[in-house]
């Protein structure tokens, strides 16, 4: 099977790559990148005044199977992914049981094998259960194939066993996911500690929940010389701590949720849980800080944090309700809307922060990228289509999303997952 | 005049609505003092008290306030009903709604929780105190009394003093009374205040003594804190000392300043007893004013939602 796609703006950051050719499929992989391709194929997809990108990549996704499957499963969620333009999709480890050795990672690797539309890539916790209190079976789950370890939800509050971790994962290179949060500093807090929790009467989250960790776990991965991934950065005083800390060369990454550089604590509407994240949406100033350090390359991936949850556990009290909403069918149209069309990066950047930078994170070549010989997971942006976001129109089992009816601009015109086309502007095929 | 469906706090309540609020209160007040004026026009009306969290002293005061109005007042018992066996609030309140209830009362530990159950029922909800938000009838009543004594609010200087990072009646009261022209400063402990609350058109300070001086209306908060890690202050003997009010702290203050409280009172923590029980306390007359405020509420929802 071959596929050609003609006449494209190829953005391929990963070889330095952005102008008009074509790109030749056959098989499961990129066969060709070319000025002009006349060779035959068995599709030809018209990709004139698109972007022919690298497959997106979200290193950060809450599949929740197994455990939660009436939230979401991996089919429901690979499709939303393909749906949205990813190809490769990381599933944190925040199931039930928990990602902690390497039967669940080998059964969501089965599962995804059979029934996902898109690569899935399992994660694995940190500690047994999640619990924070032993490692988990990390060489093992390295062995069947976890791509990173993560505890999010959660950070390990117990630094000494932080550091063990830190050291012992870089033995398999596995990369770690950080998700920063001091439990004690955080409290009972529901959204950002600021006018918006007064006025609301709201418990507030601080600042200096997310930065204490932050701050901590770069200490610690300095000193065992070990590279860490920070997990959904949020505030200005994050983003301070990580440039100082690349100035000191640690080897630090940061993430940062189309949610937290779209809407600030502002926008929250009365008690509607799908405003209710973790971290929370911070002021207008945190906002301006994240897309600076986007531009900054301070940040240098953007991931969804795609958390699907059913309705019954939005439709409650505020502080009953579940933290997180879906992200994957909405990432791309918001990146482009608030990233480029606001002027913050190029098109080559953002293309960059969803492909390159994810894979080179996860130790990747053959994803990521364009090169001849690489994975044919290729994604074909429309970046003029205006429209509104539909939440009934989407794949996920969640509908939690505040951006329901938010006029945006751009979406994956076509998501070519191992040189087969999944889906085309939201749809599967 | 008053269209509402439900009353869930101050924050959204218009000057106006508040006037009319306190208005009908002074006729209702009557009825509490001369029973042969009670009457019987909530007759039609069956009223139901949701309390997830404990009060006695609230709950007593709406059902007596729909008892002096004729309404059926029952209480769902939250204790002893299908809510400990994991049914949802807002299942709850459909299932209320199907049995014919017109108002629902709903006191909740969580913030946001009366604004819920509004959302989903037809019923008109009350609002009796939700989380570290809002507790409009307690600020209302609040109002009222102040009203009574001082008879305007332009200009007056209200204190409230206290835990008012989590009172809900803090917040009503500075809602409410900033809307009707009151200077209004929270005062407390560090800990006990929250910067942020400034956006809310108050002065938030720890200078006890500068916030007693100038005061109209001084409102104590109950202290109450469990033995806990993360005490945000040292012990209730060092808080009576440096925060409390007593017959020596008040004699900076002005000659004809009210004494109020929420109760109930922690004697000798927040308010010494020669204050509770002195010449400027009304915290007595609160609580009748209280049933008067909540047949006012009951009235205006019946009448606007006939
Ligand atoms: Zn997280």
């Amino acid at each position: 099977m071959k596929l050609l796609i003609k006449g494209g703006r190829v953005i391929d950051p990963a070889n330095g790559v952005d102008s008009v050719k074509d790109v030749l499929v056959n098989g499961g992989s990129i066969e060709l990148v070319d000025d002009n391709i006349s060779s035959e194929a068995d599709e030809v997809i018209d990709a004139a005044g698109k972007w022919v990108v690298p497959g997106l990549i979200d290193l950060h996704v809450h599949l929740r199977e197994p455990g939660y499957e009436r939230k979401e499963t991996i089919k429901t969620g690979s499709m939303a992914a393909a749906a949205g333009g990813f190809t490769t999709i990381c599933a944190m480890p925040n199931t039930n049981p928990v990602t902690d050795n390497e039967i669940v990672v080998e059964y969501i690797k089965l599962k995804a094998e059979r029934e996902a539309a898109v690569n899935v890539l399992p994660i694995g916790a940190i500690t047994k259960g999640q619990n924070g209190e032993e490692l988990a079976d990390i060489g093992r789950m390295a062995a069947v194939g976890a791509c990173a370890l993560s505890e999010d939800g959660k950070s390990v509050e117990n630094a000494a066993l932080m550091k063990t971790a830190l050291k012992y994962a870089g033995m398999f290179a596995l990369p770690v996911f950080d998700h920063c949060e001091d439990k004690l500093l955080a409290g009972k807090g529901q959204i950002n500690a600021g006018d918006r929790a007064a006025l609301l009467g709201l418990k507030g989250i601080s600042c200096d929940s997310e930065e204490v960790i932050v701050s901590r776990d770069m200490i610690l991965a300095q000193s065992v010389g070990a590279p860490i991934h920070l997990c959904h950065i949020s505030t200005a005083g994050s983003v301070e701590l990580i440039r100082q800390a690349k100035e000191r060369g640690v080897k630090v990454t940061a993430e940062a949720t189309p949610h937290h550089f779209t809407l600030s604590e502002e926008d929250i509407t009365e008690y509607d849980a799908n405003f209710k994240m973790n971290p929370p949406l911070r002021s207008k100033k945190d906002v301006e800080a994240i897309k600076q350090a986007l531009k900054d390359n301070i940040i240098e991936v953007i991931a969804t944090d795609h958390a699907p949850h059913h309705i019954d556990e939005k439709n409650c009290e505020f502080e009953n309700a579940a933290n997180g909403i879906i992200g994957l069918e909405t990432a791309l149209p918001l990146a482009i809307t608030e990233l480029v069309e606001g002027g913050w990066l190029t098109e080559y950047e953002l293309v960059e922060k969803m492909s390159a930078n994810p894979a080179r994170i996860l130790g990747r070549s053959d994803i990521g990228n364009l090169s001849v010989g690489s994975r044919a997971d290729i994604t074909v942006i429309d970046p003029d289509r205006e429209y509104c976001i539909d939440k009934e129109k989407m794949y996920s089992k969640g509908k939690n999303t505040p951006f329901h009816g938010r006029r945006v601009k751009g979406i994956a015109a076509c998501t070519i997952v191992g040189g087969r086309v999944a889906a085309e502007y939201g749809r599967l095929r | 005049m008053f269209a509402r469906k439900d009353l869930l706090g101050l924050r959204d309540l218009s000057e106006d609505e508040i006037m009319t609020i306190l208005e009908t209160a002074k006729i209702m007040k009557e009825k509490i003092d001369n029973p042969s004026l009670r009457s019987d026009e909530l007759k039609k009306s069956s009223i139901v008290t949701m309390f997830y969290e404990n009060s006695t002293r609230t709950r007593m005061s709406f059902m007596l306030a729909g008892d002096y109005l004729g309404a059926m007042v029952k209480d769902l018992g939250v204790a002893t009903s299908s809510v400990n066996k994991g049914e949802s609030l807002i299942d709850t309140g459909k299932t209320l709604d199907q049995m014919g209830i017109n108002v629902m009362i709903i006191r909740h530990r969580m913030t946001g929780a009366a604004d819920v159950l509004a959302r989903n029922v037809n019923a008109s909800v009350i609002n009796a105190g939700d989380g570290s938000n809002e507790h409009p009838t307690q600020a209302l009543l609040d109002l009222f009394t102040i009203m009574d004594y001082k008879k305007h609010f332009d200009g007056l200087n209200v204190t409230i003093l206290g835990d008012i990072s989590h009172s809900r009646v803090a917040r009503s009261n500075a809602f409410g009374l900033t809307k009707l022209g009151a200077n209004v400063t929270l005062a407390g402990p560090s800990t006990l205040i929250s910067g942020s609350m400034r956006s809310l058109g108050v002065d938030v300070t720890s200078d006890i003594k500068g916030a007693i001086a100038n005061a109209d209306v001084i409102m104590g908060l109950r202290i109450q804190f469990e033995r806990q890690k993360n005490m945000p202050f040292p012990g209730l003997r060092e808080y009576s000392s440096l925060f409390g009010i007593n017959a020596e702290t008040l004699k900076s203050a002005k000659k004809d300043v009210l004494i109020m409280h929420p109760g109930p009172v922690n004697r000798g923590v927040e308010l010494a007893t020669e204050v509770v029980d002195g010449k400027n306390s009304v915290i007595n007359i609160q609580v009748k004013n209280g049933v008067a405020v909540r047949m006012a509420i009951l009235k205006l929802l019946t009448d606007a939602n006939r």
